[in-house]
């Protein structure tokens, strides 16, 4: 079996797959990717499964070597990456041999990226998946991050050419769409219109659990708790500090704060993305809205994924002036 | 935990959970006629009974179901849940019942002569209050297999401590307001702590990782130190312990 090893960890690395579905009457988290669609794009892009384990990081990447050639390929956002100082572009795979070093630097105006790797991270399955779930040390490499030193075992890779996206995953632009409820009447018309008019700023305090939201407060009149009762990634939460939650990938089953709105599935994995500090407006939806939103999205994704171009036999890591990576060229 | 008090709704009503999931809400309060409706029809769509559901969630007073929008759409999955609704038995298909052995006291159960003192009974009086009744798992939530039981008696309601302790072990049995819990992985509460199981309510590495799901009965048996070892050691070596007890 070949084996990643990692010399060097950003601080948030962590073996991820699609998530851990079906166990959220147990008290699982589903967990998985905060932008699912990268990882399933850098997973194509090695010519594995889109359900296989990568690595998902925050703002900058590691260190990595292997033992055996794979492929590899990062994505997420533009990255500034190198294989033995050459630079190497995001959104298409590459060949890492067995003595060379793959640099994977700063994420660039965005927060998660993923490195696929050729066979997938083959840690073991738990309750079937091998997404980590930090809060509750399940799944990954001991249900924890990565660190320098650690080793993480390969799926067998087999043949298949390196891969690039040539044009762009479309992401959405504008106000994040909301649908209301499921406790939208807790709060009154002022609420609702400060929610829906002002603009709330993506706060420090962030994690895959949860989203804070700085900015003006909302009330709802109808009490900050409530029986508690089953959650979703996306949900948004007001506590009575007033502060909107927005629940993420690894977020709680249920919870006992009323939730105003929920983010429309398309613009949760932007929500990830957002900088820090960055300003963000919310605008409602219709859940008929938000579920044709979905579906379109569904298709351009599975049409991006499956008419990924082949970048032709050439081994050789092309040197490029750049260390930024393909953005959105 | 306060109760919803908003402007009249009238139930069973359905809430959008967004795009890809619903909350059916059968009441505003925690009860077990409400309990029981909600996990019958857990059971049910569980079961299979309307397409393009991925899965459920129950709870105190609703039922969380994700759904496919691919295979179903959110307003006709909302007219079919609510024609089920107006025709659904409330009694649920199986009911288990599980008789989980406690030690009272110790570490883990370090507030029991606080909350006797708290309650003006002796210890013994209070182990079997608590021992006597009969519990009902609402809910399972907040971490991988932790129980909420209701049924605790009036009497041993109490609230929440203001600090929350950092660290509780598994398996700890815990009283918060008018709730009862088992703890299934350590982790900081701010419950109060009267005894400990052997059982393991979650252990991913088991063929049935979780021991409880909403619907179960629940008694608790007091047990003492040599037979809490003897439970320790054979859940340590993996063996089932646990007792269920005859419907």
């Amino acid at each position: 079996m070949s084996v990643l090893n990692i010399k060097d960890a950003g601080p948030m690395m962590t073996v991820q797959d699609l998530g851990r579905a079906g166990l959220s009457r147990f008290g699982v988290s589903g967990a998985g990717p905060m932008d699912p669609p990268s990882l399933r794009m850098a997973n194509r892009l090695v010519g594995n499964a889109e359900s296989d384990a990568g690595l998902e990081f925050a703002q900058v990447g590691g260190t990595f070597v292997v033992d055996a050639p794979v492929r590899f390929a990062v994505t997420g956002a533009a990255v500034g990456m190198t294989v033995d100082g050459k630079p190497v572009h995001a959104w298409e795979s590459h060949h890492l041999l067995p003595g060379q070093t793959l640099r994977i630097g700063a994420v660039v105006n965005a927060v998660w990226g993923y490195l696929a790797i050729s066979g997938g991270i083959d840690t073991p399955l738990v309750l079937g998946a091998r997404t980590t779930h930090l809060r509750t040390g399940l799944g990954g490499l001991d249900g924890r991050r990565l660190a320098a030193g650690d080793h993480l075992p390969l799926g067998a890779s087999g043949h298949a050419p390196l891969l690039a996206l040539r044009q762009p995953l479309s992401r959405p632009r504008g106000p994040f769409r909301i649908v209301p409820g499921p406790q939208a009447d807790h709060f009154d018309a002022s609420a609702w219109k400060i929610f829906l008019e002002e603009p709330f700023r993506i706060a420090t305090h962030r994690d895959r659990m949860a989203q804070m939201l700085d900015g003006p407060v909302i009330s709802a009149f109808a009490g900050h708790d409530i029986i508690s009762d089953g959650t979703v990634a996306g949900s948004i939460q007001v506590p009575s500090s007033g502060r909107p939650i927005v629940l993420m990938a690894e977020r709680q089953t249920t919870g006992g704060y009323p939730k105003i709105a929920t983010v429309a599935s398309v613009d949760l994995p932007r929500l990830a993305q957002a900088m820090t500090g960055s300003l963000v407006r919310f605008r409602a939806i219709t859940r008929d809205e938000a579920e044709d939103l979905l579906l379109d999205q569904s298709r351009v994704l599975a049409a991006a994924l499956s008419g990924l171009e082949e970048k032709g036999e050439t081994t050789e890591i092309k040197e490029t002036p750049t260390t930024s990576g393909r953005s959105n060229t | 935990m306060a109760v919803m008090t908003n402007a009249p709704a009238h139930f069973p009503r359905i809430a959008a959970c967004g795009d890809s999931a619903l909350a059916v809400e059968f009441s505003d309060r925690i009860d077990e006629a409400t309990s029981a409706r909600v996990v019958a029809m857990a059971d049910r769509l569980a079961a299979g009974a309307v397409a393009g559901i991925r899965e459920v969630v129950p709870t105190y007073r609703s039922l969380l179901v994700h759904y496919d929008p691919a295979l179903v759409r959110g307003r006709d999955l909302t007219v079919q849940l609510m024609d089920m609704l107006e025709c659904q038995a409330e009694t649920e298909s199986t009911v288990r019942h599980i008789i989980v052995p406690v030690l009272y006291g110790g570490e883990t159960g370090a507030d029991l002569d606080a909350l006797a003192e708290l309650k003006e009974m002796t210890r013994s009086d209070l182990i079997a209050l608590h021992a006597s009744a009969h519990y009902r798992v609402y809910m399972i939530g907040f971490a991988p297999g932790f129980a909420y039981l209701g049924g605790l008696p009036e009497r041993l309601h109490t609230p929440r401590l203001a600090v929350p302790r950092q660290r509780i072990e598994a398996g700890a049995i815990g009283i918060g307001g008018q709730q009862a819990s088992i703890n299934s992985v350590p982790g900081p509460s701010g419950w109060r702590f009267i005894a400990r199981t052997p059982l393991k309510l979650f252990d991913p590495s088991r063929k049935e990782p979780f021991l409880l799901r909403a619907g179960d009965r629940v008694r608790f048996r007091a047990i003492e130190e040599t037979e809490a070892a003897h439970l320790d050691a054979a859940v340590a070596r993996g063996e089932p312990v646990e007792e269920w007890a005859a419907t």
